[in-house]
C-alpha cells in the first residue's frame, strides 16, 4: 500500500520551493522502489515552516519542515515515510501550537485536503451546505446567512444577509453573483490561500448564493497577479460542473448556476465593487456613483450580489452547521471568525483564523513570536495600504469592527503588517499618497489630484520648508480627500497618513516637546 | 514577428472571444498572452469588432497596469513595492534590481533579456520580499537572491 504524502501547491509554499520538493519526493520514491502517493494540498498557513511536508501515519499526519529538495534523500534515509525522527520533524501537524490554538471555520479544510480532490472535499464536510440549501426556499437560505451575523470580509463589513435580501427582493430576468477576488491589499493573502487550497469551498459558497437570490451566473473577478489560483479555480470549476455541483441542475435541485473566472489586469481600484463591475463589463475600472446599489442595478445593469472570497467561503459552513454555530464565535456585532494574516517583520508569519476579539498583541507576540529582526515592533498597519498605522499602546484593543472604527482604524480584510523600529513613518505616509496617485481611477478630483499634491506636501514638510504651513495644508488636504472622494480609495488614504502623523510625529521632523 | 502574423493572432483571439459579455478584457488578456504585448493595430481591430470607439479601447488598454503597449524582454521580472515587502527590505531590493540590471521600471535590459516592472502585492506577503519571474513567484528574495535569479534566466537562454 502506498504512503500518502502531502506537499503544498500554494503559491507561497512554491515560492519557497514546494514544487521542487514534490518532484524530489516522487523521484526519490521511484529510485528506492517505494510506493508514495503525492497529494497537493493548500498551505496550513505556517509559512516559516514551508515547504511543510506531511506524511499520513495511521490516524495522524506528521509534519516535516521547512523541507528543501536537497533534504529529501535524507528524509527517506531516516525513514520519514513511517514517521521516523529527523531534525526537520515537527510531530503531528495539528498539535503544532500555532495551529492548535486557532478557531478554523472558513479555513477548516485549507492545507488539509488535496485542493483539487472533490472526494477529499466531500469527505471533510464539503457540499453539505449546498445540499441543504438546495432543499430550502431562497428566503430561508438568506435568513440563515442573516442570522449567522456574517458581515462582508472584504473590508466594508456590510451585513451579507441584508445584501442578499435586496437582490432576492429585486425582480429581474437575470441576476448575478460576483466574487471580488481582487485581493490587492498588501499584507493580505487569505483569499489566495483559500482559492488555491480549498477552491470547492468558494464554488460551493457561490452556488449557495446563487440559489439564495435566484442568480444563475457567477463571476470570480480574480487578480492577474495570482496565476496559480487561476489554474486551480478553472480546474475545480470544470470538475464541479462535470459532477453536477454546477450547471443546469445544481445537485438535482432543478435550478441552474454556473461560474466563470475573469481576470483583472493589475488595477488596485478594481477591488472597489463598482470599479470591479465596470472591469467585468470590459471597461476601465472607474468607480460608479451610488445609488443605485449594485444589489439593485449591478453587473450589466442587473441585480448583483458582490461579496469577497472569504465572505462567500464562510457560507458553506453556515448552511452546513446552522447560523447559531457560526454566530456563537465573536463579540458584539462582529460575529464569527476572521482569518488574520500576519506579515512584514515577524518571526512567524502566516494565517491565523480566530474569533473576533483577539488583540494585536496576542497575534504579534503569542502567534507570530515578535519581530523577525529581534528589534522592537514600532508600528503595525492593519487593514491594507489604506489602513491606519498603530503604535504599541494600541495593541491591546480587541479586534472588532466597531472598536477599531472608534480609534480611526479599520480591520478591513484582516491583513496585519508589522514594522520594527528601523521604519521611517514619514516615508510610509508618503508611500500611501504615492500609492493612491498610482492606483486612483481618476474619476474624482480629491483622490486623483489630492494624492499627487499629498506627495508634494509631504516632501516639502520633510524638507523643512515652512513646516507649520505644510502641516496645515496636509490636514486640509486629508479632510478634502476623506470627505470629498467618491469611494474608499481617496476617502481612506488619509488613514495611514494621519495615523503616521499622529503617532510618529518625530519622523516628520515635528518637535513634540512643544505639543500640549 | 511580422505584423501580418500579429494581425492573424489578434483576429483569431477576437473571433474566439467577441461573443462573451464584457469581452474586451478577456480578449486583451488573450492577445497579450499570445504576443507578450498589445500591438497598436489591435486598438483599431478591437474597436471595429466590438463596436467601440478607438478612444474607448485605448482607454481600457492604458488604464490597466498589466497591459503593455511595448514588447517586453524575453522575461518579465516584477519586484513588489507594497508595505509587507517594504517592512523587510523591499526598498533596498528595488534599488539593487534597478542598478544591477541598469534599467528603471518599465524598461528592458540592453540584451533584451529582462523587463523590470513594479508590482503592488503578489499575495506572497508572508514570505517577503517577493519577486515574480514570468508566472513564477519567488519569496524571501534578498539582493544576492535577485542576482541568482537573473543569472539563472540568462543561463537558461544560453543553453536553450
Amino acid at each position: 500500500m502506498s504512503v500518502i504524502v502531502y506537499v503544498p501547491l500554494d503559491s507561497s509554499a512554491c515560492a519557497l520551493g514546494a514544487d521542487a520538493v514534490a518532484q524530489a519526493i516522487a523521484r526519490e520514491a521511484e529510485r528506492r522502489g517505494l510506493a508514495v502517493e503525492l497529494r497537493r494540498n493548500g498551505s496550513r498557513g505556517m509559512y516559516w515552516l514551508e515547504p511543510l511536508v506531511e506524511v499520513v501515519c495511521g490516524e495522524q499526519r506528521l509534519a516535516y519542515g521547512p523541507v528543501t529538495a536537497e533534504a529529501v534523500a535524507g528524509l527517506f534515509d531516516a525513514g520519514f515515510l513511517s514517521g521516523a525522527a529527523h531534525p526537520l520533524a515537527l510531530g503531528p501537524t495539528e498539535a503544532i501550537d500555532f495551529l492548535a490554538r486557532q478557531q478554523r471555520l472558513t479555513f477548516a479544510r485549507v492545507g488539509v485536503v488535496d485542493a483539487l480532490s472533490i472526494a477529499e472535499y466531500v469527505a471533510h464536510g464539503g457540499f453539505v451546505g449546498l445540499a441543504r440549501a438546495s432543499t430550502m426556499t431562497p428566503e430561508a437560505v438568506v435568513k440563515e446567512v442573516t442570522d449567522a451575523g456574517l458581515r462582508g470580509r472584504g473590508g466594508a463589513a456590510f451585513p451579507t444577509g441584508i445584501k442578499w435580501k435586496t437582490v432576492l427582493d429585486t425582480p429581474a430576468e437575470q441576476k448575478y453573483i460576483a466574487c471580488n477576488a481582487d485581493e490587492g491589499d498588501s499584507g493580505t493573502f487569505s483569499d489566495r490561500m483559500l482559492m488555491e487550497g480549498d477552491p470547492y469551498c468558494l464554488i460551493e459558497g457561490m452556488a449557495i448564493a446563487g440559489l439564495a437570490v435566484g442568480a444563475t451566473q457567477g463571476y470570480i473577478y480574480l487578480r492577474s497577479e495570482y496565476p496559480r489560483a487561476l489554474d486551480i479555480l478553472e480546474s475545480a470549476i470544470r470538475a464541479a460542473r462535470e459532477i453536477g455541483y454546477l450547471g443546469s441542475n445544481v445537485m438535482g435541485s432543478g435550478r441552474a448556476f454556473d461560474l466563470e473566472v475573469r481576470l483583472g489586469a493589475g488595477a488596485y481600484i478594481c477591488g472597489e465593487e463598482t470599479a470591479m463591475l465596470e472591469s467585468l463589463e470590459g471597461k476601465r475600472g472607474i468607480v460608479r456613483a451610488k445609488p443605485p446599489l449594485p444589489a439593485i442595478a449591478g453587473l450589466f445593469g442587473q441585480p448583483t450580489v458582490i461579496n469577497n472570497v472569504i465572505s462567500l467561503a464562510s457560507v458553506p459552513i453556515i448552511l452546513a452547521k446552522g447560523a447559531a454555530h457560526y454566530r456563537d464565535f465573536g463579540l458584539g456585532r462582529s460575529r464569527g471568525t476572521l482569518p488574520f494574516q500576519l506579515s512584514g517583520n515577524l518571526k512567524r508569519t502566516g494565517l491565523v483564523e480566530l474569533a473576533f476579539g483577539v488583540t494585536l498583541r496576542e497575534l504579534l507576540f503569542d502567534y507570530a513570536g515578535g519581530s523577525a529582526s529581534g528589534r522592537p515592533i514600532r508600528a503595525v498597519q492593519v487593514g491594507g495600504p489604506l489602513g491606519a498605522y498603530l503604535p504599541e499602546d494600541q495593541f491591546d484593543t480587541p479586534l472588532d469592527y466597531e472598536q477599531y472604527a472608534a480609534m480611526g482604524a479599520m480591520i478591513g480584510h484582516g491583513g496585519i503588517v508589522a514594522f520594527d523600529d528601523s521604519v521611517d513613518m514619514a516615508q510610509m505616509a508618503r508611500y500611501a499618497m504615492e500609492f493612491c496617485a498610482v492606483e486612483s481611477c481618476g474619476k474624482c478630483t480629491p483622490c486623483r489630484i489630492g494624492s499627487t499634491r499629498g506627495v508634494e506636501v509631504i516632501d516639502r514638510l520633510l524638507a523643512g520648508d515652512d513646516r507649520g504651513r505644510q502641516l496645515a495644508l496636509l490636514e486640509s488636504l486629508c479632510d478634502t480627500m476623506e470627505k470629498g472622494s467618491l469611494c474608499a480609495m481617496g476617502g481612506m488614504t488619509p488613514y495611514p497618513v494621519r495615523s503616521a502623523l499622529k503617532y510618529f510625529p518625530r519622523d516628520f521632523g515635528i518637535d513634540t516637546s512643544r505639543a500640549a | 514577428m511580422s505584423e501580418l502574423h500579429q494581425d492573424e493572432i489578434i483576429a483569431r483571439e477576437i473571433a474566439a472571444g467577441r461573443d462573451a459579455p464584457g469581452a474586451l478584457l478577456p480578449i486583451l488578456h488573450a492577445i497579450q498572452n499570445a504576443l507578450g504585448w498589445i500591438p497598436p493595430q489591435a486598438t483599431r481591430m478591437l474597436a471595429d469588432a466590438l463596436l467601440l470607439s478607438r478612444a474607448e479601447v485605448h482607454g481600457v488598454i492604458t488604464f490597466y497596469h498589466h497591459f503593455r503597449t511595448h514588447p517586453p524582454g524575453r522575461h518579465v521580472v516584477q519586484v513588489c513595492r507594497a508595505e509587507a515587502c517594504q517592512a523587510v527590505g523591499a526598498a533596498r531590493l528595488e534599488a539593487h534590481a534597478k542598478a544591477s540590471l541598469g534599467v528603471d521600471y518599465g524598461e528592458t535590459t540592453a540584451d533584451g533579456a529582462i523587463t523590470l516592472e513594479p508590482v503592488y502585492c503578489l499575495g506572497n506577503c508572508a514570505c517577503s520580499p517577493s519577486v515574480r519571474i514570468d508566472d513564477e513567484i519567488a519569496g524571501r528574495v534578498d539582493c544576492d537572491g535577485f542576482d541568482r535569479i537573473v543569472e539563472r534566466l540568462r543561463a537558461e537562454e544560453v543553453s536553450a
